[in-house]
C-alpha cells in the first residue's frame, strides 16, 4: 500500500476515528455513547455494502440478511455457550457461510445483477416472515428461545475467554469503533490488492475480465462472502447496542436504509456510505422527535431525488467538485504567472523601443 | 375424498392468489423490462381504495372490480409520466427509484390513514361445505376471477390492435417506432394496465388480508419470486411458476405447517433459478405469451 492521495485521506479518516473513540466518552453523555454503538453497527453494515456494491459491483438489496444473521447467531450462540468468545466467531462465520451459499447459487447460476438485487431482497423478507412465526416454545435452538415477534435478549459481550467479565454498555462503543476502524482498514487494503483490482475490473466490464482469463464468478463470490462476514460483525455490535434482536432487523425498511446510505454517501467510496449511515440515522431520529412528517416519506423522497439528480452520491460529487475547484485555481495561478511574464516582457520591449 | 377435494381447493387457491399478486408485476416486467419495486404498494393502494370506498357506502363489488383498478391505474400512469419515463434502459436506477416510490407511498398512506389497520371489511359470500370440511366461497370466487383475468389479458394481447402493437413494441421498440407506433404511449398504457391489474388484485385480497400501509412488503417477496422463476413470458411464465411454487407451498404447508411451506417455496425458487437462470419460459414455452 503506497502513500497515494487517497491513502493519505484514508489515514486522516482513521486518525479522526481513533481520536473520536478516545475523546467521545469524555465529552458526550453516557446515553449518547450507548446510542452511538447502535449507529456504529449500522455504519459497519454500510461499509460492507459499500465494499461489495461500490467495488465489487454486486447489487445486493438484502445486505441486512447477513447483518441480522450475525446478530441472531451471536445471540443464540452466546446463550448456549454462556459467553461471547465463541459466539463472536460463530456469528461472523454464520454470516459468511450464508453469504457464500446464497452467492454460490447466484453467481454460479449467472443471475444478472437486477435479478440478484431482487433475490437478495426476497431472501431477507422471507427470513423476516419466518422468524416472526417462531413464537412458540417449540422454536428453540439449544437453550435459546427464538421468541417470534419479540425476539431474543442478547447477552452482553465479555472479555475474551472470561465469561465472568461482561462489558458495560459504554464499552461496547469502544468495541464497535474498533471493529469499524479495523473493518475500514481491511476494506481499504483489500481494494488495493490484486484481488480488489480484479474485482473493480469485473465491476467495470465483466465480459472483458472474463475474456482476460479471470474466473469472475469466484471473485464475486469471494467479495460477497467477505461483505457478508463484515456485515455479520456489524450484527454482533448491533445486538449488543440494542440489547436484543427481533425479526424487524430483516424488514423492508432496514434493507432500504442500507441502500440509501450507500446511494447518498456514494458508490465507489468506503467513507461515503459510513458517513451516510451516521447522517441518515441522525436525520431520521431528529424527524422522529419532530413528528411532523413520516420517516418513510422522507427516505423515499431522498432516494428518488438522489437517483435522478445526484446519482453518484455526495462524497464522489464533492471530491470531483473539489478537484475541479483546485485545478481551476491552479489554472488561474498559472494564467496569472503567464500574464505577468508577458506584461514584463512587453514592458521590456517597450524599454527597448525607448532606447532606440 | 372430502379431504382430497378440500386440499386440492386450498392448493388451487394458493396458486390463484400467487397469480393474482404477481400478474401486474409480470405485465410491467415482461413488456417493459422494468422491475417495479413499488408493486406491493400498488396492491396496498388497491386495498385501501376498496376499504375506504366501501366504508363510504359504495357497493363492495363495484369498489373491488371497478374502483380499485381505476384508481391504481391512474396512479400508475402518473408514476410513469413523472418518474419511470426518465429511467428507461437504466434498470438498476429504475429499481432504486421505484423503491423510493414504495417508501414514499407507505409514508403517504401512513400519514393520511395512520399506521394501524384501516377498518376492515369481511369477505362477502358465506361458507360452502365439502363433506366435513368447510371452505370460504369467496376463495372460489377469487379462483374464478383469476382465471377470467388471465383469459382477459390473453385476449387483449392476442386479439386487439393495442395488444398487437404492444407485443411489437415488446419485441423491438425501434422497429415499432419506425413503423409509426408511439412507443412512449404504449409504455404509458402498459404501465397503467399493469398498475390497474395490481390494484384489482389488492382490492380483491383486501377482505381476506385486511389493509395496512406496510402490507405491500408481505406480497412483494412472493410476487418477485414468481415473476423471476417464470421468466419473460407474461402469462405462461406467471402461470407455470405459480403452479409450481404454489403447489410446493401448498403441499408442504399441508404436511408440515405454514412456516415450512414458505421455506420450501423459497428453496424451490432458488434451486429453480440456479438451474434455469432465465426462468421457466426462458427454457420452455419460449414462443408463448
Amino acid at each position: 500500500m503506497s502513500w497515494t492521495r487517497e491513502n493519505r485521506w484514508r489515514a486522516v479518516l482513521v486518525l479522526a476515528g481513533v481520536i473520536f473513540t478516545v475523546a467521545a466518552p469524555g465529552v458526550l453523555e453516557l446515553f449518547t455513547i450507548i446510542n452511538l454503538s447502535t449507529v456504529i453497527a449500522l455504519a459497519i453494515l454500510a461499509l460492507s455494502l459499500g465494499l461489495i456494491w461500490g467495488y465489487g459491483g454486486i447489487l445486493c438489496f438484502g445486505q441486512t440478511a447477513f447483518f441480522g444473521i450475525g446478530a441472531y447467531a451471536y445471540t443464540i450462540a452466546a446463550i448456549n455457550f454462556g459467553g461471547s468468545s465463541w459466539a463472536v466467531l460463530i456469528a461472523i462465520l454464520a454470516a459468511a457461510v450464508f453469504a457464500a451459499v446464497l452467492g454460490y447459487f447466484m453467481f454460479y447460476g449467472r443471475v444478472s445483477d437486477v435479478y440478484m438485487a431482487v433475490i437478495t431482497l426476497t431472501v431477507t423478507l422471507i427470513l423476516y416472515s419466518l422468524l416472526r412465526r417462531t413464537s412458540g416454545p417449540e422454536y428453540k435452538i439449544g437453550d435459546a428461545l427464538l421468541g417470534g415477534f419479540n425476539g431474543v435478549t442478547s447477552p452482553p459481550l465479555n472479555l475474551p475467554w472470561a465469561p465472568y467479565m461482561p462489558l458495560f454498555p459504554e464499552h461496547v462503543f469502544y468495541v464497535g469503533m474498533a471493529v469499524l476502524i479495523i473493518g475500514y482498514i481491511i476494506c481499504a487494503w483489500l481494494i488495493q490488492t490484486h484481488f480488489g483490482r480484479v474485482s473493480v475490473a469485473i465491476r467495470e466490464n465483466e465480459l472483458r475480465a472474463e475474456l482476460i482469463g479471470y474466473d469472475t464468478r469466484f471473485y464475486k463470490l469471494a467479495m460477497f462472502t467477505i461483505g457478508g462476514a463484515i456485515a455479520g460483525a456489524g450484527g454482533i455490535i448491533f445486538a449488543n447496542g440494542v440489547g436484543r434482536v427481533t425479526p424487524d432487523i430483516f424488514n423492508l425498511y432496514n434493507s432500504a436504509l442500507a441502500i440509501i446510505w450507500v446511494i447518498v454517501g456514494g458508490r465507489g467510496t468506503l467513507a461515503g456510505p459510513v458517513m451516510g449511515a451516521f447522517a441518515l440515522f441522525y436525520l431520521t431520529s431528529w424527524l422522529g422527535t419532530q413528528g411532523v412528517v413520516n420517516n418513510n416519506l422522507v427516505l423515499g423522497l431522498i432516494l428518488i431525488v438522489f437517483v435522478l439528480a445526484v446519482p453518484r452520491g455526495l462524497l464522489p460529487t464533492f471530491i470531483s467538485w473539489w478537484d475541479g475547484a483546485r485545478s481551476r485555481r491552479a489554472m488561474q495561478r498559472r494564467e496569472l504567472k503567464v500574464r505577468r511574464k508577458r506584461s514584463r516582457r512587453s514592458s521590456d520591449q517597450r524599454e527597448v523601443t525607448h532606447e532606440k | 375424498m372430502d379431504l382430497v377435494i378440500a386440499l386440492a381447493l386450498q392448493i388451487v387457491y394458493g396458486i390463484a392468489s400467487l397469480v393474482l399478486i404477481s400478474l401486474g408485476l409480470a405485465i410491467i416486467f415482461g413488456m417493459m423490462r422494468v422491475i417495479n419495486l413499488a408493486h406491493g404498494e400498488f396492491l396496498m393502494l388497491g386495498g385501501y381504495t376498496v376499504v375506504i370506498s366501501t366504508n363510504q357506502g359504495v357497493n363492495i363489488w363495484f369498489a373491488m372490480l371497478v374502483l380499485a383498478p381505476l384508481v391504481v391505474g391512474i396512479i400508475g400512469v402518473l408514476v410513469e409520466r413523472l418518474l419511470i419515463q426518465f429511467l428507461y434502459g437504466r434498470m438498476v436506477d429504475t429499481l432504486l427509484a421505484t423503491w423510493g416510490l414504495s417508501l414514499l407511498f407507505v409514508g403517504l398512506v401512513t400519514s393520511i390513514f395512520g399506521a394501524q389497520t384501516a377498518t376492515t371489511i369481511s369477505p362477502p359470500l358465506g361458507v360452502i361445505q365439502i363433506g366435513d370440511y368447510s371452505s370460504s366461497a369467496y376463495e372460489l370466487f377469487l379462483i374464478a376471477v383469476t382465471v377470467v383475468l388471465l383469459l382477459l389479458v390473453y385476449a387483449v394481447l392476442k386479439l386487439t390492435k393495442l395488444g398487437l402493437v404492444a407485443r411489437a413494441t415488446m419485441q423491438s421498440d425501434e422497429m415499432a417506432s419506425a413503423l409509426g407506433v408511439s412507443t412512449k404511449r404504449i409504455y404509458m398504457i402498459t404501465f397503467g394496465l399493469g398498475a390497474a391489474v395490481s390494484g384489482l388484485a389488492g382490492g380483491l385480497l383486501a377482505p381476506v388480508t385486511g389493509v395496512l400501509p406496510s402490507i405491500g412488503a408481505t406480497y412483494i417477496a412472493k410476487a418477485f419470486i414468481t415473476v423471476i422463476s417464470g421468466g419473460a413470458s407474461i402469462l405462461a411464465g406467471t402461470t407455470a411458476a405459480s403452479i409450481l411454487l404454489g403447489g410446493i407451498n401448498g403441499i408442504m404447508a399441508f404436511l408440515t405447517g405454514p412456516t415450512l411451506g414458505e421455506v420450501a417455496l423459497l428453496a424451490a425458487a432458488i434451486i429453480l433459478i440456479r438451474l434455469l437462470p432465465t426462468g421457466i419460459t426462458g427454457r420452455f414455452f419460449r414462443k408463448s405469451l
